[in-house]
């Protein structure tokens, strides 16, 4: 907070810090504010502590699932299956960007020449965002090499990836859909009216506008991407969960599945925090600009 | 309840006698078990149940086989102990217990699981393991006509891309005694396993023997077991799973040494697990 209160007036931070704080005034009142709040942070987690730590089965749920022993023996192993977390997501958020841009400018193509390509557009994205991660995963991972052709890949990560890619382009390309539908048409049609074509116009003048605003959600999608990867193991990649699976498998002890998790939200948690910070920087530079 | 549940033990043949004699202070009279369910064995197990573990026409809600059957390897041996306990084959009720919770913490469902689970000290830390109702080898099967199929020894087998199927022993067997170059693969379930090999996405899928001829049989075409592993290294057994301190155990154990010294746990064996043993050994 001090560090917070250095910079002048600052119309993000100060919203955020009153949507975590509460209505915090300067002066008497905002101390007295922070007194409560600290009071009942405190309190609230105390006693939530204690409900847990006091339950009847806490002892066994501690020894199951938080067993230090258990959980020095799983990291290395869990870290080093990550490491094929982490590769899946950096190759599927690369492609996705890609083929959700192309998706996305399909379905915005005016004219009605172009009504097949948005019609593939829409039924593309109602399919893969309707039909369950986990089954699409499956049902290429091991309908795809069910097909016994020589060109086909057989391995799991490699159809993991794919089904990966698949989904979330659906996703992806409805937020920039969403970003160049909320620039002004105004904008476009100044481009045109300046002799640029459709496509100069989309790319120099909407894309530009749309893709910033969307940066955002975007990242909000790489999180449940980066999540995603876990699925994966469904079809026998050695993933991060599927080796906090073996290990718990072995030793009838879930600890492994902590060591999973911790490491999931280590790596969220910095992207989590850069959205923040965007979306903050983004706010500025509008207010400062005055549009 | 005592009268009738002497009633009950006079019914069945062979534990009358046992039973009756110190019906009031021996702990496992059918009267003094501490059950799930009063008066009646829950014995869980995973659905699908897999010959020749299980055996009978799949009757809902048991897929491939039905557990209720009394045929097959274990379901003849749950209904088995559960006789010695003093139980009729109708006291005996079946509920499905994936893999995966059969140990989670807290109360559990069953009096016992009894789901091809192997013993080891790190697993007996947390669920109690009845003594062993089989002795089992893990075995490689393979498609006919590929490279592996040719693999005289465990050394054999190190190039080639191997699978297992989680909580089995074997993932931890090709790790530790197989050490293949390529990362092995783990799936959640049998099909997906058998899945994997028909499509050529592993070489091999290590599994325990009996379930070897399963998938030879049954799942896989042209497929064959290329050989089986040799018992010393691993000791493997399978074990029925209980709520870690229940009672039970010994009443099981008592039970199961019974079966082991009058014949009928090997006349079982004979009967739903004959074909094995037949399988080359890859040293």
């Amino acid at each position: 907070m001090a560090g917070e209160s250095r910079r002048r007036s600052d119309p993000a931070l100060d919203e955020r810090r009153s949507r975590i704080l509460g209505s915090l005034r300067s002066g008497a009142e905002g101390r007295r504010g922070a007194l409560i709040a600290t009071i009942s942070t405190v309190l609230f987690f105390t006693a939530l502590a204690l409900l847990i730590t006091h339950s009847p089965g806490w002892p066994e749920v501690r020894s199951t699932f938080f067993d230090w022993d258990e959980f020095k023996d799983s990291l290395p192993e869990v870290s080093r299956a990550f490491l094929l977390n982490v590769k899946m997501f950096c190759i599927a958020e690369v492609l996705i960007l890609i083929f959700a841009l192309v998706l996305a400018v399909m379905r915005s193509l005016p004219g009605p020449a172009a009504l097949p390509l948005r019609i593939l557009g829409i039924a593309y994205a109602d399919f893969f965002r309707g039909v369950p991660t986990i089954l699409v995963i499956a049902m290429l991972g091991f309908g795809a090499p069910a097909l016994q052709l020589k060109s086909v890949p057989t391995s799991t990560t490699f159809w993991g990836i794919v089904s990966l890619v698949l989904i979330y382009t659906a996703y992806v390309s409805e937020v920039y859909r969403a970003g160049i539908e909320s620039v002004h048409p105004s904008q476009a049609a100044a481009a045109r009216s300046l002799g640029l074509t459709h496509f100069q116009a989309l790319r120099t003048v909407v894309l530009p506008q749309a893709v910033r605003r969307v940066i955002p959600p975007l990242l909000n999608d790489f999180i449940g991407l980066q999540k995603d990867t876990a699925l994966v193991g469904f079809l026998g990649s050695i993933e991060a969960f599927k080796q906090s699976q073996i290990d718990a498998a072995a030793t009838f002890n879930y600890t492994a599945f902590t060591a999973a998790a911790l490491l999931f939200v280590a790596l969220t948690i910095p992207l989590a925090r850069f959205t923040d910070w965007l979306v903050a920087r983004d706010r500025r530079r509008r207010q400062a600009t005055g549009t | 309840m005592v009268v009738l549940a002497l009633a009950g033990c006079g019914g069945s043949s062979s534990s009358s006698s046992q039973a009756t004699t110190s019906s009031s202070d021996n702990p496992c009279a059918k009267s003094a078990l501490n059950l799930v369910n009063a008066g009646q064995l829950t014995v869980g197990t995973d659905n699908p149940a897999f010959p020749p573990w299980f055996g009978g026409k799949e009757k809902s809600p048991w897929k491939v086989s039905d557990p209720r059957s009394g045929e097959g390897f274990e379901s003849a041996v749950a209904y088995a102990v559960a006789r010695k306990l003093g139980f009729a084959n109708s006291e005996v009720k079946w509920i499905v217990v994936p893999f995966n919770t059969s140990f989670a913490p807290g109360p559990k469902k069953f009096d016992f699981d009894i789901n091809e689970i192997s013993y080891t000290p790190a697993r007996a830390k947390v669920v109690d393991f009845s003594d062993s109702y089989y002795d089992v080898n893990q075995a490689v099967v393979g498609k006919r006509g590929t490279k592996i199929a040719q693999a005289q020894s465990t050394a054999d087998l190190q190039g080639f891309k191997l699978g297992a199927q989680l909580g089995t022993t074997s993932y931890q067997y090709i790790k530790e005694f197989i050490k293949p170059s390529k990362q092995p693969a783990v799936f959640d379930t049998n099909d997906a396993a058998v899945a994997a090999l028909k499509n050529g996405q592993i070489d091999g899928l290590v599994v325990d023997l009996p379930t070897a001829f399963y998938v030879t049989a049954a799942q896989v075409p042209n497929s064959k077991i290329v050989g089986q592993f040799p018992t010393g290294n691993a000791g493997e057994r399978f074990g029925m799973v209980f709520q870690k301190g229940n009672k039970l155990v010994g009443c099981v154990n008592h039970s199961l040494n019974q079966l082991k010294a009058d014949g009928t746990l090997q006349k079982i064996q004979d009967k739903w697990l004959a074909k094995v043993g037949g399988a080359p050994i890859l040293h």
